[in-house]
């Protein structure tokens, strides 16, 4: 129970730091946003090809944005070394974790109301409501797949030179299964699925969720236990 | 002054003699395979670069695991050792696949299950060690990529089967009932010299480790000894 209290207000910090500062979540969008719009370049205005590929580019923007978002958010950590005096409080490093991958989570999930829309009217798709309540789930499901190892790889990287390219470098090939089976959902979410495959890939994404997150909050303490 | 053959030196030259061996029996002895013909033989270097990177990640996985466990230097060097070798191999691999795949596919490269997954491992563990290249402190350096390791290791299994479902036309995996004995003979051969020459590249990388660590080779007193004729030549 105490470790859960200690969860909500690590989350409860994170989000007030962003909604103080908004800038970040507001450059996320806006760079999201605008991988939409390149994306769209790749293919040429053709509606019918933009259609096709309106869910692999959709997963793609919502991973470039994290690798962004995650960066920044150990940033705020370094910056006056904040993290050494969070691990100097009575917190486990397992909260610490846990309190990080949420906030992340959370904040991945706010870029949805507007980049969905976004991807939607450009790439021409049009949706009945029930089956944006289905995207934004799947969202969800990989906002967390990215969360987990990225605040992981986020926490050590950040204290590197070349972060930048670190954490995209460890962090991509890693994630390739939920790009994959994000892509795949989202692509039946948006064309149909008269196969009913939905079900294994979303096992799958569920499956990739539960293993990083049991896995990444047990070698958390790792990562940090030098700076205790 | 002769230097000592080590355990792994030995494993090294034995590794080398029977790559010899089985790459004579493979490319003169064994016959060339119906369908495919001499394109083939490949597989005599091509399924024990599979195994042996495979194996090698393996064993990475399982050092890590040590490393964190008992922060143990030694750990960490041979997981480095491993990593590299097993990246170096699935290199390997992958240039061995596109070479046989062109004249027998058409293509150098196909979304295959096996073919994805091993560049996905490659590119898991190459960034591993890039990240380790960037990290100065020794004992950070063996947690953080311990940690690296072990995350990237778990992502094998996940990505195999994601693949799977995209779609496969990859050769079902032979079996030794399946190949003709003289088929089997070679591959055999090169399997286990592949593994020994593995091993005793994993051992002197570690050692290198060890050494570049400590700073200080141990001097070999008949080389810092002034010989005769060098000071007056």
């Amino acid at each position: 129970m105490r470790a859960l209290g200690q969860i909500a207000t690590l989350v409860r910090k994170d989000l007030l730091v962003e909604w103080r500062g908004r800038a970040r979540l507001f450059s996320v969008l806006l760079f999201g946003a605008v991988t939409l719009l390149l994306f769209s370049f790749a293919v040429g205005p053709d509606s019918l090809a933009l259609r096709a590929a309106a869910a692999g580019f959709l997963v793609l923007a919502l991973l470039l944005s994290s690798t962004m978002g995650l960066s920044e958010s150990f940033r705020v950590e370094q910056e006056q070394r904040a993290l050494e005096g969070l691990l100097l409080l009575p917190v486990e490093p397992v909260a610490l974790f846990y309190g990080k991958a949420l906030a992340n989570t959370v904040f991945l999930l706010l870029l949805a109301p507007i980049l969905i829309p976004v991807a939607l009217v450009l790439y021409a798709v049009e949706l009945e409501a029930a089956r944006i309540l289905g995207l934004l789930g799947l969202w969800a499901l990989a906002a967390a797949g990215l969360s987990a190892p990225g605040t992981l790889y986020a926490a050590m990287t950040s204290r590197l030179q070349s972060q930048d390219v670190l954490l995209p470098l460890l962090l991509f090939p890693l994630v390739v299964p939920v790009l994959m089976a994000s892509v795949k959902s989202a692509d039946l979410i948006l064309t149909g699925d008269p196969m009913a495959q939905m079900r294994s890939w979303l096992v799958l994404l569920i499956g990739f969720d539960v293993i990083y997150w049991s896995l990444c909050g047990v070698l958390f303490p790792y990562a940090v236990q030098e700076a205790q | 002054m002769t230097k000592r053959l080590t355990w792994d030196g030995a494993l090294g030259i034995a590794g080398v003699l029977l790559f010899l061996v089985g790459s004579y029996i493979g490319l003169f002895v064994a016959p060339a395979e119906r369908h495919m013909g001499d394109v083939q033989r490949i597989m005599y270097v091509h399924l024990p670069s599979a195994w042996i990177s495979m194996l090698c990640f393996t064993a990475a996985f399982g050092f890590a695991v040590a490393s964190l466990w008992t922060s143990k230097p030694r750990w960490d060097r041979a997981m480095t050792g491993a990593i590299e070798v097993g990246v170096v191999l699935n290199a390997l691999l992958l240039i061995q696949g596109m070479i046989w795949a062109r004249p027998t596919w058409g293509v150098w490269w196909d979304w295959d299950v096996r073919l994805t997954t091993s560049l996905v491992m490659m590119l898991l563990f190459a960034g591993v060690l890039a990240f380790r290249a960037f990290i100065e402190d020794p004992e950070r350096r063996a947690a953080w990529s311990a940690v690296a390791a072990i995350i990237s290791f778990v992502d094998v299994p996940l990505v195999y089967f994601c693949v799977r479902w995209w779609r496969s036309i990859h050769q079902i995996q032979s079996t030794p009932s399946t190949v003709d004995p003289a088929m089997v003979l070679p591959l055999r051969i090169n399997s286990f010299a592949v593994l020994f020459i593995a091993i005793w590249m994993i051992v002197q990388r570690a050692r290198l480790e060890a050494e570049s660590a400590s700073g200080e080779r141990v001097p070999e007193p008949s080389r810092l000894a002034p010989s005769e004729g060098a000071e007056h030549a």
